[in-house]
Parts: structure tokens; sequence; C-alpha cells
């Protein structure tokens, strides 16, 4: 049944190479689609359920199919490699994918560029299951830029408006700074070790490299820029928010379940090389309680329902990125499968949200759908209950507890970073809730003109059960995951217990829910009061723009290149070239004229010529 | 200058004749057999020469009836 595993990637992109280049008809494009995600997730549960019924020698099982290319000692292989690690992230990506697409045939389905569209979609489910199964670092590269390259076809999807292609590109343009920074990290790693198979590299590693070895920190801070980059965390995160400007289940997909979370996977999957580099490790941390506050900041101010998430989704995953740093692995993960469910659900029931209003975005345009969209409230309601962390019976909760637990027990951990897991708690509840009590409460603005049907609802339906139950599952994962991710205890562990912190982050997730109750739906002046002072709308202004860093960036970077494109308009290179040309030129209407059939001229000429030249011979 | 296209292939056979005559002088002065075998080669070679000349001066002369060289310069290339 392992053997399968090959199938996993290879059904979907079968699927888009399809609908990309035969005529597709259009009934037949959904099925396809749709049908090449679903095989591909039963095949990934199949593979999954035979390595836990017998996991294989090593607890990991590798399928070489054959070697890519074979130059100069570089012989990567086109392998997939199974283990506790991808097993999790392949079949939770993969389940998400076949959701998502479900929900896209209704979705969609009066868009002209219906068949394009899934095309697209499938090319990115094969890319990232290729990510996430691939055994080499360079066919891991292939399935980083293959989604890449979908996350920009997809943003600028609709690509008449000239927006959109702005944002596609500029998504594209940053996280390709990151992508150049973790390719030179691939570099570095085959310069010194000699291989880029990922389990080789992990095991030589240790042996070449002691712990803090600046190779060792240059190779780890140089793979945390690729991730940085794909997983918008400071200071790549300017792309996330614009990234919006695509189509609903897109972001739902490819901007908040799978794709961002690239980079978490790629940390923890080189988690050996973050130990040799503990000041790569604390990096990664401080990047991330950097992120989640600043993100958390950022969503209490916007007003465009898919910006808030959004800026959401840059939170968390701030929070795994700081689980990763601390070292608390598994609780990385964790928080990754979770949030895949509970914020692909959150897009899903907002895309329901705005196409009912008829493409509206504007959270106060909204209000007062609770009765007229019930569903869309009960599974919106549900999904920002576990994000938030609502104790207990959320799967949020258990994940951003296991996390905050992690920020001060871990090896990293430390109160401080503990203490920014609880703002980033308190934020989470304000933000959710006030775009709970926005949009769901109050009285209506505008009037609901679509209502989903079942190909929306269910899937909708079967996250909502996951964002509950998937938290139960926290003590059996946590051991699956330990067997290739260690959880590292830290010293002062013993100061408070596990169940402190969680009751702590418990009240802290009420009192922010109680905090946006006063705010945003009983005293709605209190916020109107706080905007209207003075600090109170410098900050808001602030956060609105996402601290000013699209600000700096333009000043920064955007204006000087473009002040220098201006200038340099006709190309100093070129002209030094045009120059030579003009000279020929000149030199050759000077020429000329000594051509004019005159015999007696040429022999002139050659009279002179040669007295010039003999006198040379003889006097030089 | 002299025009005429005989008068100029006619001084180019008296250079000849002096490089000629200047080869057989430095032949005997050196007392070298190298200065004739020169000679009779340009002898040959301007034999040649004038033949190709006249007759393309022949030639010339069907369309442009006059012996001036400046009056064909319109073929210049």
């Amino acid at each position: 049944m392992l053997g399968l595993l090959w199938l996993i990637p290879a059904i979907p992109f079968v699927s888009a190479l399809a609908l990309a280049v035969l005529p597709v008809p259009r009934k037949l494009v959904a099925w396809i689609a749709v049908g090449a995600t679903a095989g591909s997730a039963v095949v990934s549960l199949l593979v999954a359920i035979a390595f836990l019924s017998a996991p294989p020698a090593a607890n990991s099982y590798t399928q070489v199919l054959w070697t890519w290319f074979d130059v100069g000692g570089l012989h990567p292989e086109i392998a997939f490699y199974f283990d506790p690690l991808s097993l999790i992230m392949t079949v939770v990506a993969a389940f998400v994918s076949f959701l998502i697409h479900v929900y896209s045939t209704e979705f969609m389905i009066d868009d002209e560029g219906y068949s394009r569209f899934f095309a697209y979609m499938n090319l990115f489910v094969a890319s990232m299951l290729t990510l996430l199964l691939a055994d080499n670092l360079l066919l891991l590269y292939l399935g980083w830029e293959g989604v890449g390259l979908c996350s920009y076809l997809l943003i600028g999807f609709w690509y008449r408006d000239p927006a959109n292609g702005q944002a596609g590109r500029k998504a594209f343009i940053v996280t390709r700074v990151g992508d150049t920074a973790m390719a030179i990290g691939f570099f570095l790693l085959f310069h010194h070790l000699g291989t880029l198979r990922i389990q080789d590299l992990m095991q030589r590693a240790p042996l070449h490299w002691q712990v803090g070895s600046s190779a060792a920190v240059a190779a780890a801070l140089l793979l945390l820029g690729g991730a940085v980059g794909k997983s918008a965390q400071l200071p790549l995160q300017t792309w996330l928010p614009d990234a919006m400007a695509g189509p609903t289940p897109v972001s739902a997909l490819i901007h908040a379940a799978t794709m961002v979370t690239a980079g978490v996977y790629l940390i923890a999957r080189t988690h050996v090389l973050y130990s040799l580099a503990p000041v790569a490790q604390s990096t990664v941390a401080v990047a991330g309680a950097a992120t989640l506050l600043i993100a958390g900041f950022s969503a209490l101010t916007q007003w465009d329902l898919k910006r808030v998430l959004a800026y959401s989704t840059m939170s968390q995953i701030g929070y795994m990125f700081l689980a990763l740093g601390v070292g608390a692995w598994p609780a990385a993960i964790f928080h990754f499968m979770t949030h895949a469910f509970f914020k692909a659900l959150l897009f899903l029931a907002a895309g329901i949200v705005i196409n009912a209003m008829d493409d509206e975005h504007n959270i106060f345009r909204m209000g007062g759908l609770r009765t007229r969209l019930p569903f869309a409230f009960w599974t919106f309601t549900i999904a920002g209950c576990s994000l938030a962390g609502l104790p207990l019976v959320t799967a949020g909760a258990f994940s951003k507890d296991w996390i905050i637990w992690g920020a001060w027990s871990a090896g990293n951990g430390s109160p401080a970073f503990w203490m920014v897991g609880l703002i980033g708690v308190l934020l989470t509840a304000l933000y959710t809730f006030r775009m709970i009590f926005v949009v769901f409460f109050g009285e209506a603005h505008t009037e609901v003109t679509k209502r989903p049907g079942l190909a929306m609802q269910v899937p909708c339906f079967v996250l909502a059960v996951l964002s509950i139950v998937a938290g139960y599952v926290k003590t059996p994962f946590g051991r699956f995951l330990e067997t290739v991710l260690p959880w590292s205890e830290g010293t002062h562990a013993g100061a408070i217990s596990e169940l402190v912190s969680e009751v702590i982050a418990g009240l802290v997730v009420a009192g922010g829910v109680y905090m946006a109750y006063i705010f945003f739906l009983r005293k709605r002046s209190y916020t109107a009061a706080l905007a209207a002072s003075a600090a109170g709308d410098a900050l808001h202004r602030f956060w609105l723009s996402d601290w000013g860093m699209d600000w700096l960036y333009d000043r920064l970077l955007v204006q000087p290149l473009i002040w220098f494109a201006r200038v340099d308009k006709s190309d100093f290179i070129d002209g030094f070239y045009t120059g030579v040309a003009r000279l020929n030129e000149f030199a050759w209407s000077v020429l000329r004229r000594t051509e004019n059939g005159r015999l007696r001229w040429y022999a002139a000429g050659i009279a002179g010529g040669s007295v010039v030249f003999i006198a040379v011979v003889l006097f030089l | 200058m002299r025009r005429n296209l005989i008068f100029i292939l006619m001084s180019i056979e008296i250079m000849l004749n002096g490089t000629g005559v200047a080869f057989v002088a430095a032949g005997s002065r050196w007392g070298q057999p190298d200065g004739q075998i020169m000679f009779l080669f340009i002898l040959a070679m301007a034999a040649s020469e004038v033949a190709v000349g006249l007759a393309l001066v022949l030639r010339l002369y069907r369309h442009h009836p006059t012996l001036d060289a400046d009056a064909v310069s319109d073929m210049r290339g």
C-alpha cells in the first residue's frame, strides 16, 4: 500500500495538465478537478493507514522513482519521503484541498475562467504535495516554486482588474526575495555537506558542524529567509493582505490552510539544523512573536473581511513560528492542522457572506446576518471560536494552549514569549469577535441576494466538525510526532504547570470576548469615541496600514528603483554602444567621400600611400 | 596631371621599365642573376597588363567616345 505514495501528487498533476491542454466541457471540469483531489486525498489516507498499522523500519518510507539528473556529484532523485511529519501534513493538505475544491465548484460556477481556475488549483495541489513529500531539497524547491507560481496565477485570477495583477506580482516578488535566500542556503548546504537529501543532511550536519558554528547559523538563517517569505512573517509579510485579491477559495486553500504554512514545514523538516544554530532558532521565535503581535493589532483595525482574516493568518503562523523557535515542534505542527481546518472554514464562510452580499467586503456594510444567513453564522462562529481558542470545546484552544505552554516550558522558552503568546490570545479573541459581532449582529445594511447551495454547505459542515473535534487527538498526535520531532524540555518548566497556563489562557480569551462584546456590540459609542481621539485615530491609521510597512518598503525600495529606472530610461550602457556605432557612422561618412570614381585621385592615393608606407618602414 | 587614358597607360609602362632597369643595374652591381630574372617577370607582367589595359580602353571607348579618365568617373561602385 505504501507503494501508492507517488500517486498522491501525480493524480492532481495529470488532472491539471488535462484541464490546461484539453478542451474539457464545462460540466466535466468540476468532476475531473474534484475527482483528482478526492483521489489524492483517498490515496493519502490509504497510505497513512498502511503506515500507521504497520510502521516500516526506521519509522519512515522512501520511494525512489528515478534519478532526476546526475551532474558534478549532484544527483537528486525524484523520490518521496514519508514519515510522521509528512504524513500529517500530506493528509491534512490533501483533505482540505478536496473540501475546498468541492466548495469552489459552486462558488466559481458563473466565472468564465472555470476550467482555468481548476487547472491552477490542481497544479497547486500537486506542487504542494510534492513539496511536502519531497525527499531532497531540490524536489522540495520544485514544489516550493510551483506553489509560488500557482499563488501568483490565482491572486491575479481576475486579471482584468490591474489591481489584482499588481497584488499577484507583489506576492511573487516579495516571496522571491525569501526564495533567493533559501536557494543560497541550499548551495551552502550542498557545498559543505555534499548532498541535498534531507535525511542525509540532517545526519551529516551534527557530524560536520559544532553547535553554533557560523556555517550552520548561516545555512539556518538563509533557509529561514525562504520560510518567512512564504509564510508571510516579519519582515516579508506585506504581500499576504494584498493576496486577498484572489477568489475566496484561493485565499482559503493557498493563503490560509496550506501554502503559507510551507515555511513552518521547512523549519520543522530541517529542525536538526536549527538545533545546531541557536541564534537562528531564537530568530525564528522572535520573528514569530513579533509577527503575531503586529498582525494581531493590524487585524483589529481592518474593515475588509478578508483582510482581517489575512492578518489573522499571519498572526496564527506567527504562533507556529514561535513554537518552532522555542523548540515545541509538535505544537507547531498541531497548530498547523487545527489552523488549516478553522481558517479554511472562516474563509469559506466569509465567501458565503461575500457572495450573498453581492461581492461586498466591508464588514460595516454587513450586519444583522445572523438570522438571514444562519448557516454562515454558525459555521463562522464555530471557526471563530476555534480561532480565538475558546477553551475545552474547540480545536484551536488545544493547539494554541499547547504553544503557549511550550513558549514557557520548552528548550528556548521564556516568560517573555509566554506573555507575548497571551497578549496574542487577547488580540485574537478581540478581532475575531469584532468580526462576528459586526457582521452577524446589529442591524442589517445590505440585502442578501444569494444563499449557499449544497456544494458550499457540505465542506463547511465537515470543516466545522473538524474545527471542534480535531483538538481531542492532541495526546496521541503529540506521541506520534515526537518520534521525529522531539520536544525539548526547558529548565524553568516547573514554575507553573500546564494546567495553570491553560486556565490563564482561557481567562484571557473570556476577557477578550467580553471586551469585544462591550466595544463592538453593546456600546459602539465607546469605539467611536476611541477612534475619534487623536491618539486613537493615529494608532488606527498606523495599524490599518500594517504598521507602515508597505509605506516603508515603498520609500526604501520601490521608489528608488522607479527613480533610477526613470533616470536610466535610455540606459547608459546602451548609450556607450550607441556612441561606438555613431563614431563608426561618422568615420564612414568621411571615408565615403574618397570614393569618387576619379582615376587620378586613386592613382595619387596609391602613390601617396606608398610614399608614406615606405617612409614609415625606412625611418621608424 | 594627365587625363588621357593612353598616356596614363604609357606612363605605367615607363614606370615598369624604370623598375626593370633598376633591378638589372642592382643585379650587375652585386653580381647576382636575380635582377635579370626579376626583369623578365616584369616584362611578362607589363605585356599582359598593357594587353588587358588596351582591351579595356577599347571597350570603354564604345560607351564613352572620349579618352578623358575623369569622364568615366560615374562608373564608381
